[in-house]
């Protein structure tokens, strides 16, 4: 048979070609199943039982929870105690849980403000599940007040910061060759930071995650996903440079901004955060910089006065729709995601600013340890590193 | 539901005990997801509705403190036992003459392993006496001979450790009366002295032993001939003496249970069921004393205790005495494997429930508090 004649085989048996693979991988199961060859295995051991509460709510009618298992069976909640008492609750929906599932329990607890509050899951096994809310305050609801301030807050930590560091635009402009070298390598210094500071943040989260999401390699493989998909993008049509690189960086930075807006949003809504103006302020500071990276690489070019408005927007805006998502939806899984896109996003940029700043010059080796460059980036490094003590908790 | 399975109780009254397992508004919601539960009364514990309208302070649905109970009910026929017939349920064994005139009396026991329901839904790997926890609240008189002819059914070795006077080969430790599953061993030895006594398996690791659940009470009665100074006290103790049949004797064991095996318990009670007797109160008929045979077999906890509401009782440590060792106290406490015998009546009360419970408040919260019913005979 010649590759002429494979080339032309029949659409039906080609599919042919595929469904009896299938079919037989379905068998196989089938009869792995009913045979149950572990059966021999089977010492009449309790099964694995993993619980994992990925939401709490603090309100009027008590503390709610949203678990979700992860054992080897399906799993009973037998009994809830809240602080070494045995509490009544409801469980929506009842039953068993499966593998996976997750369910609200619903205790009419009477929490006590600013106090801390052990919850403990009862198995009908007796396996427990423990779960501790460091300080009671209640959970903000989804109202026009609430969702206003959060707006503000989220603005002041993403919005005004990057505004404040695009408005050195026109004082960066007269940098020469070695300024502009040092802006990009400060820029690609920040950029660094962020990249640490969200992968470990991320994979932190994860690990609170249930153990069927594989937090860490969700992680490290969503973040290395979006950076292919995105230096792909990026790349479509050349390598980007001047404002398509400030946007790109602008989308990198907003996807930071946005895990940044969840983490403080999750920190609102746990109550372990008593987010004051000084923290607001650290933030602000903190994140200047970002504004001045987005500048860097349309130092060369005249930008329309519109695209300073729209990075603003796409940097700093998703810090706002970070603090509603986080305050609202939490769970630890999707925000490890988010993080590990952003993170992803983040290494693009690293990538294509490093890129740009290479092709300034014309000897592209050496460029890259020069005095400017350099001491651009341990600055940006050094810069990120000493403000973000003012927002660690 | 649960109300149909249980014709006995009265439900009104019952909903009140269980303490308005969900309040009115809650079970609304609640009454079509809920597993195992029941609505009650929403007036129990005490209601946080009339307090001010501070957001977070203010009316809870269903946050009234009442809450604090378990969810659903044991199911004691599956367990094979029922705290409530536990409380008078004596082992008595049977009894012969023997040559010298002395009453031989022959318990028979055997370890069990078996899976029991500790408080609803939750489910513990026990090990025990006559598949039981506690086991058999076994009762002899003083100066009889006794022979318990011990089997061992479990997956473990066991023994039955006494705490009386008997010899070292009776002893219940390795090398004296510890068998492997399979065998068969027979104890003996004269029963003394009188008292409020326990036994339990002493094979080793003993921590895991004891709280697996293989204790039960061991009282031996005085005899009143022994005793002329107090034979009318010594005659009401002595179990199916005329004296004895005015009181209203019960068996209580304070036990614990560590689900998870972690050193720390999960769930306490009198008589194994967490709640059990705030489920379904004890009927106490008001003009009859009371007596309760109480030990405490608590693992892991340094000590348990019993209080009594609205009430005074005369409390005998290890009852080894016919005079009380502690008098009009409503509280006593026990390390483990300390015993006593609490005496009280409530014939000046009025009818009503009188809880009683560890005033270990965790202890309490966890399951190990009860409710008597108490009214008059009549009623």
């Amino acid at each position: 048979m010649n590759e002429q004649a494979q080339l032309k085989r029949p659409a039906l048996s080609r599919l042919l070609l595929v469904l009896v693979p299938l079919t037989v991988m379905l068998g196989m199961f089938v009869w792995i199943a009913s045979l149950d060859p572990l059966r021999s295995f089977n010492n009449g051991a309790p099964p694995v039982e993993a619980l994992t509460v990925e939401r709490t709510i603090l309100d009027e009618t008590g503390i709610g929870l949203l678990v979700r298992a992860g054992g080897s069976d399906a799993m009973v909640i037998a009994q809830v105690a809240v602080d070494d008492a045995f509490w009544t609750f409801t469980q929506n929906p009842p039953g068993p849980i499966v593998r996976g599932g997750a369910v609200w329990i619903q205790i009419p607890y009477p929490w006590v403000f600013g106090e801390a509050h052990a919850i403990n899951m009862l198995s009908n096994t007796g396996a427990s599940f423990e779960h501790e809310i460091a300080v009671a305050v209640p959970t903000p609801k989804a109202t026009v007040g609430q969702l206003r301030l959060q707006a503000l807050v989220g603005a002041i930590v993403g919005l005004l910061p990057v505004a404040l560091g695009l408005i050195f635009y026109p004082a960066m402009r007269s940098a020469g060759r070695v300024g502009v070298s040092f802006l990009l390598a400060l820029t690609v210094g920040l950029l660094t930071f962020l990249l640490i500071d969200m992968t470990s943040e991320a994979l932190e989260l994860a690990d609170q995650a249930a153990a069927l999401f594989q937090g860490s390699a969700m992680v490290w493989l969503s973040g290395l996903a979006s950076f292919l998909m995105l230096m792909a993008i990026g790349r479509w049509r050349g390598t980007p440079e001047g404002l398509a690189l400030a946007f790109y960086i602008a989308l990198g930075i907003g996807l930071h901004n946005f895990g940044e807006g969840l983490a403080i949003g999750g920190a609102f809504a746990a109550g372990s955060a008593g987010l004051g103006t000084f923290l607001v302020l650290g933030f602000a500071l903190h994140n200047v910089t970002e504004g001045i990276g987005i500048a860097a690489p349309m130092l060369r070019i005249r930008p329309p006065l519109w695209s300073f408005a729209a990075l603003t927007l796409l940097a700093g805006g998703p810090a706002v729709l970070g603090m509603w998502a986080g305050s609202l939806a939490y769970a630890p899984q999707w925000s490890a995601l988010a993080m590990a896109v952003g993170a992803g996003a983040i290494l693009q940029v690293m990538v294509e600013v490093t890129a740009y700043l290479m092709r300034q010059s014309s000897d592209r080796q050496v460029v890259l340890f020069s005095p400017a460059v350099l001491g651009g980036f341990l600055a940006g490094l050094g810069f990120m590193y000493a403000t973000a003590a003012l927002i660690k908790v | 539901m649960a109300d149909a399975s249980k014709p006995s109780l009265d439900p009104s009254r019952r909903a009140l005990l269980v303490g308005g397992l969900v309040a009115a508004g809650g079970a609304a919601i609640a009454a079509g997801s809920a597993r195992s539960q029941s609505t009650a009364d929403p007036m129990a514990g005490h209601d946080m509705s009339t307090m001010p309208a501070d957001p977070y302070a203010a009316p809870m649905q269903g946050m009234a403190h009442g809450n604090m109970t378990t969810v659903g009910l044991v199911d004691h026929n599956r367990n094979g036992f029922d705290p409530t017939a536990m409380l008078t349920d004596w082992e008595r064994g049977t009894t012969e003459l023997l040559p010298d005139g002395r009453t031989l009396r022959t318990f028979e026991v055997d370890a069990i392993d078996k899976e029991i329901e500790i408080a609803p839904g939750i489910f513990f790997p026990a090990w025990t006496f006559n598949g039981r926890v506690p086991g058999p609240a076994l009762r002899a008189k003083e100066g009889e001979r006794l022979r318990i002819v011990f089997r061992n059914l479990g997956s473990h070795p066991h023994s039955m450790h006494f705490h009386g006077i008997h010899s070292a080969r009776m002893d219940g430790v390795p090398g004296a009366g510890l068998i492997g599953p399979g065998e068969e061993f027979i104890y003996e030895f004269d029963a003394k002295p009188f008292g409020c006594h326990l036994y339990h398996c002493h094979a080793l690791p003993l921590k895991r032993h004891m709280h697996k659940g293989m204790y039960g009470l061991f009282v031996i009665d005085p005899d009143p001939e022994r005793h002329p100074e107090n034979a009318t006290v010594a005659a009401s103790r002595l179990l199916g003496s005329p004296e004895n049949a005015h009181w209203q004797e019960m068996a209580m064991v304070m036990n614990a249970f560590d689900t998870n095996f972690d050193g720390a318990n999960e769930v306490y009670a009198a008589n194994t069921v967490g709640q059990a007797y705030m489920n379904e109160p004890i009927r106490i008929d008001k003009s009859r004393p009371v007596r309760i045979y109480l030990v405490n077999v608590t693992e892991f906890d340094p000590i348990n205790s019993f209080h009594l509401h609205a009430n005074f009782f005369d409390y005998y440590d290890t009852g080894t005495t016919l005079t009380p060792t502690l008098r009009t106290v409503d509280l006593i406490m026990q390390c483990q494997a300390q015993r006593g015998i609490l005496e009280f009546s409530f014939a000046d009360h009025e009818d009503g429930m009188y809880m009683f419970h560890a005033h270990q408040s965790e202890f309490t919260e966890l399951g190990w508090v009860g409710m008597f019913d108490v009214r008059s005979s009549a009623k």
